[in-house]
């Protein structure tokens, strides 16, 4: 709450509040190592700037934990967890929030051990600036690369690196100049746009908020002053209209509109828009919002906006400007960051939420890892957690996307564990993989077969499970919930011949059937085998072990590679 | 950036260097309330989309009548797609069960009033059980109790980070265990605005649509939309009694304890509680104006004046453990 003056220092009231609403929000991310100072500096940027409350600071001057050196351990008053206090590192992003009369600040204050490489992602998703912390007593190490590193992969436009703890090495200019051009290299190899490095010490309050008597050399802004200035870069690459419906809203009969929140581009009432998937055409009638009808909507506004005609349109689908179409694809690449103890596989299964779409996805392929702390590349079979890595990646139905580095909405998103639930990673795309890149008018076309497989993920197949009906249930159970269209048919209720006369109902509805009955003739399986063209599984000839669990989990890397058939024959070779 | 400015306080930003990266393009930007507006809208949109049953935690203060009309924003021209829950302590001050009959009735808006009627009954109180036990029973088991009633599989909450220290580890979405308990070692983490609604049987989500405004931002949101609040935020001449250093507004039938003694006192609330465990402020300010202005030179949090929040080191962090808000 540092407005510092009063109202009449700004004008009277209502300049005030006018002054105030055109403030400008800068988000930005503080990553450091442990013992490097960032709760210092941060504790002291929210003290030097008047934001911390009397109550806050004497709560932090009566507590039993002094960590500092200093009369006032200013890292308290942003570590929030009691585990965090007893122990003296910061185990979880934490907001804090503070303005000066030129901005509002939101910070994601993130830790810096290894192991929450996943904070710092999660801090550095939305920022605008990164601040990277060195020591000056110990100069650009492993962690100063994994984190400068993680800002560059998240596409963060501007780093500011803080040269702390300036004070233990005599102020030195040539100290500051020898690791500002080391991060200078290591900002060059990363190719991270825009750099400045500021020389501090938090401890002490040189050049945070107050410019330092200590180091005259110094005449740059001061960490404060770089924050109030740094250009507020835009998010995106392009003026193409991107616009996610999260939600339809219908009153009455009278109103249909499509609430969402603009990732790019500016909508206006009359401009022809694309629905996708379906590739219907519309022109937009009206943006309405509570306040009225708007003239136009731009990011990041969160409004309504209705069509001039009756198209398909619902959640998770995209408007979108028709000269500009995102690329459709269901087969793509993305740096990953993988959050999860569970190691991520080749060949699993997980839901993937885009925009306001959550579609079901599959790795496909782990193209390398990247060591955060050399940078190299490394080729690996799993993702284990924290790893960063290029990824492969298939989903059931296409996404509606744009690289990352042009729009961080439309080219991010996060991969959920189908049973736990559990947030396994998050990814950046980087390219697709197929050529469907042109949105073809569909609305008037028939459904066909390889529409339907694409539906489902997979090719239609049969089961044939003899003599064991408690396999064959558990075999559905498993298929069903590793997201494939099953079906189990006991021949009480459908016998062989007729069997062999519905199959091909069933083959077109492009379901997996499991056909659970007694021992069938081998005639009878060659009809059934060439009915179901081939992808038919005799379980009496694939040697399975007795136990059930066993025999499923042999059994289901077998039956995931109908998804994989349906995507070589349709996209060809891809690298 | 105050040139060129509309009435949204949208505005081109002049010789912002926009044009430094090549292929980046300017772009308008919205002001910083607009963008806090539009990113709770966000919330509220996606939340009411994935969860079966969403209801929304309506505390009748201030931050509960902000969240109400970005809710109401949100589902425009439709009407809001869930009820609004209060949980009633029934110590709370008769000016706010007034607003919220009032108020809930004139938007069109599904109310549900809960109360651990069990306890009550029981005669619990915080002079009996201390403000601690008190707030156990009437507030956390009361509100779990009525999630689990109402089968809600997610609820709005009108926290902010900036309010206390545990809270700026708060997610947007907060996942709760089948018990209503939060685990802030174990919090899924969160991206950009992707949010995982993803929950099993008896689990539930907290959704924050506020967690990234600041106390400033409510008031200054409030003045803008001319959002109408419960009265006791404005200052007024109260009977009032002064216990452990905090000043209680009293009533015709409120507990006053040995050698307290009843005086005339004008002031207000600045966060709305229990009768007796919520503090007044000495304060003239009668206006949204008049308050912000008291607010930017004050130097003192608004929880200073709950009790509840300064029995232990570290005691909201406990109680949200243990499912409070």
């Amino acid at each position: 709450m540092s407005v510092t003056a009063n109202t009449e220092a700004w004008g009277g009231f209502e300049s005030f509040i006018e002054q105030n609403l055109a403030k400008e929000l800068l988000r930005f991310t503080t990553a450091g190592s442990v013992d490097d100072g960032k709760s210092t500096l941060i504790g002291r940027l929210l003290h030097d700037s008047k934001s911390v409350f009397e109550d806050q600071l004497a709560a932090v001057k009566k507590s039993r934990i002094n960590r500092s050196t200093g009369a006032v351990d200013f890292s308290l008053l942003t570590d929030g967890l009691r585990a965090e206090r007893e122990q003296g590192i910061t185990i979880d992003v934490a907001y804090r929030y503070f303005e000066t009369p030129r901005r509002k600040f939101i910070i994601a204050d993130t830790p810096g051990h290894e192991q929450y490489t996943r904070n710092m992602a999660t801090g550095a998703s939305t920022a605008n600036l990164a601040v990277i912390l060195i020591d000056s007593t110990k100069g650009v190490l492993a962690q100063t690369r994994r984190h400068t590193y993680i800002a560059s992969l998240l596409g963060i436009p501007n780093v500011l690196v803080a040269i702390n703890k300036m004070d233990l090495v005599e102020y030195r200019e040539e100290v500051f100049l020898r690791l500002q051009k080391d991060f200078d290299a290591l900002a060059k190899q990363l190719a991270v746009p825009h750099v400045v490095a500021i020389p501090i010490s938090a401890l002490a309050g040189d050049n945070v908020v107050t410019r330092s008597a200590h180091m005259p050399w110094y005449h740059g802004p001061t960490f404060l002053e770089h924050l109030e200035n740094v250009p507020l870069r835009v998010e995106t690459m392009s003026d193409a209209v991107r616009f996610p419906v999260q939600y339809v809203i219908r009153p009455d009969a009278s109103f249909r509109g499509f609430a969402g929140q603009v990732a790019s581009g500016v909508i206006r009432p009359g401009d022809p828009v694309v629905s996708l998937p379906s590739g219907q055409k519309s022109r937009v009638r009206s943006i309405a919002t509570f306040d009225g009808d708007a003239p136009e909507a731009f990011p990041p506004m969160s409004v309504t906006v209705t069509l001039e005609d009756e198209i398909d349109l619902s959640r998770g689908d995209m408007l979108v400007s028709p000269g500009h179409p995102p690329r459709v694809s269901r087969h793509f690449e993305a740096m990953v960051v993988w959050f999860n103890a569970e190691p991520g596989e080749p060949g699993r299964s997980y839901l993937l939420k885009h925009t306001s779409r959550a579609v079901r996805a599959k790795a496909l392929k782990i193209r390398y890892r990247v060591n955060v702390n050399s940078l190299v590349q490394e080729p690996v079979e799993h993702l284990q957690m924290n790893d960063i890595a290029y990824v492969e990646f298939e989903t059931v139905s296409p996404l509606f996307f744009d690289p990352y580095t042009q729009n961080r909405i439309t080219g991010s998103f996060i991969l959920i564990d189908p049973i736990s639930n559990a947030t396994l990673g998050a990814g950046m795309i980087r390219a697709d993989l197929s050529d469907q890149t042109v949105i073809k008018d569909a609305a008037h076309k028939p459904v066909t077969a390889t529409e339907r497989y694409k539906r489902h993920g997979h090719y239609p197949a049969l089961i044939l499970v003899e003599g064991n009906p408690a396999l064959a249930s558990r075999l559905e159970r498993a298929l069903f919930d590793d997201h494939f269209s099953v079906l189990r048919v006991n021949s009480e209720d459908v016998p062989v011949g007729a069997m062999q006369s519905q199959l091909g109902l069933y083959q077109s509805l492009g379901l997996v059937v499991i056909y659970s009955c007694d021992a069938v003739a081998a005639k009878a399986k060659r009809r059934l085998s060439a009915l179901a063209a081939d992808r038919f599984f005799d379980l009496s000839t694939l040697g399975l072990p007795a136990e059930e669990s066993d025999s499923i989990r042999k059994l289901l890397p077998l039956l995931n590679r109908l998804r994989a058939i349906a995507d070589s024959t349709d996209q060809g070779q891809s690298e | 950036m105050a040139n060129n400015s509309n009435e949204n306080g949208n505005s081109v930003a002049p010789g912002s260097g926009l044009s430094e990266r090549p292929g980046f393009i300017a772009t308008k930007t919205l002001n910083y309330l607009r963008t806090l507006e539009a990113e709770s809208i966000q919330i509220f949109r996606e939340a009411a989309a994935e969860f079966a049953r969403p209801v929304m935690l309506y505390s009748i203060g201030k931050d509960s009548s902000v969240m109400l009309r970005l809710a109401q924003k949100a589902f425009y021209p439709g009407k809001i797609p869930f009820p609004l829950l209060h949980i009633d302590t029934s110590y709370k001050f008769p000016e706010m069960i007034e607003f919220r009959d009032r108020y809930t009735r004139e938007i069109g808006v599904e109310l549900i009033v809960h109360k651990n009627q069990e306890a009550l009954d029981a005669g619990a109180n915080p002079f009996l059980l201390g403000t601690q036990k008190c707030c156990s029973l009437l507030k956390t088991k009361s509100l779990l109790d009525a999630l689990t009633e109402g089968g809600f599989t997610a609820a709005f909450g009108g926290a902010r980070r900036d309010e206390e220290k545990s809270r700026a580890k708060e997610r947007v979405y907060s996942f709760r265990d089948s018990f209503g308990q939060w685990d802030p070692k174990n919090q899924r983490p969160e991206l950009w605005n992707i949010f995982n609604s993803r929950i099993n049987k008896g689990e539930s989500i907290r959704v924050f649509p506020l967690s990234n405004w600041t106390e400033a931002d409510i008031w200054f949101y409030i003045h803008l939309e001319k959002i109408p609040i419960v009265p006791l935020y404005f200052a007024k001449e109260h009977n009032v009694v002064i216990r452990d250093g905090s000043i209680v507004v009293v009533y015709d039938n409120s507990v006053i304890l040995k050698g307290e003694k009843i005086q005339r006192m004008v002031c207000r609330m600045r966060s709305l509680g229990c009768v007796s465990c919520t503090g007044a402020i000495r304060s003239e300010a009668d206006t949204v104006p008049k308050i912000i202005e008291e607010m930017i030179s004050f130097r003192r949090s608004e929880r200073e004046n709950r009790v509840i929040d300064h029995d232990e080191e570290g005691s909201m962090e406990i109680k949200k453990r243990e499912g409070y808000f």
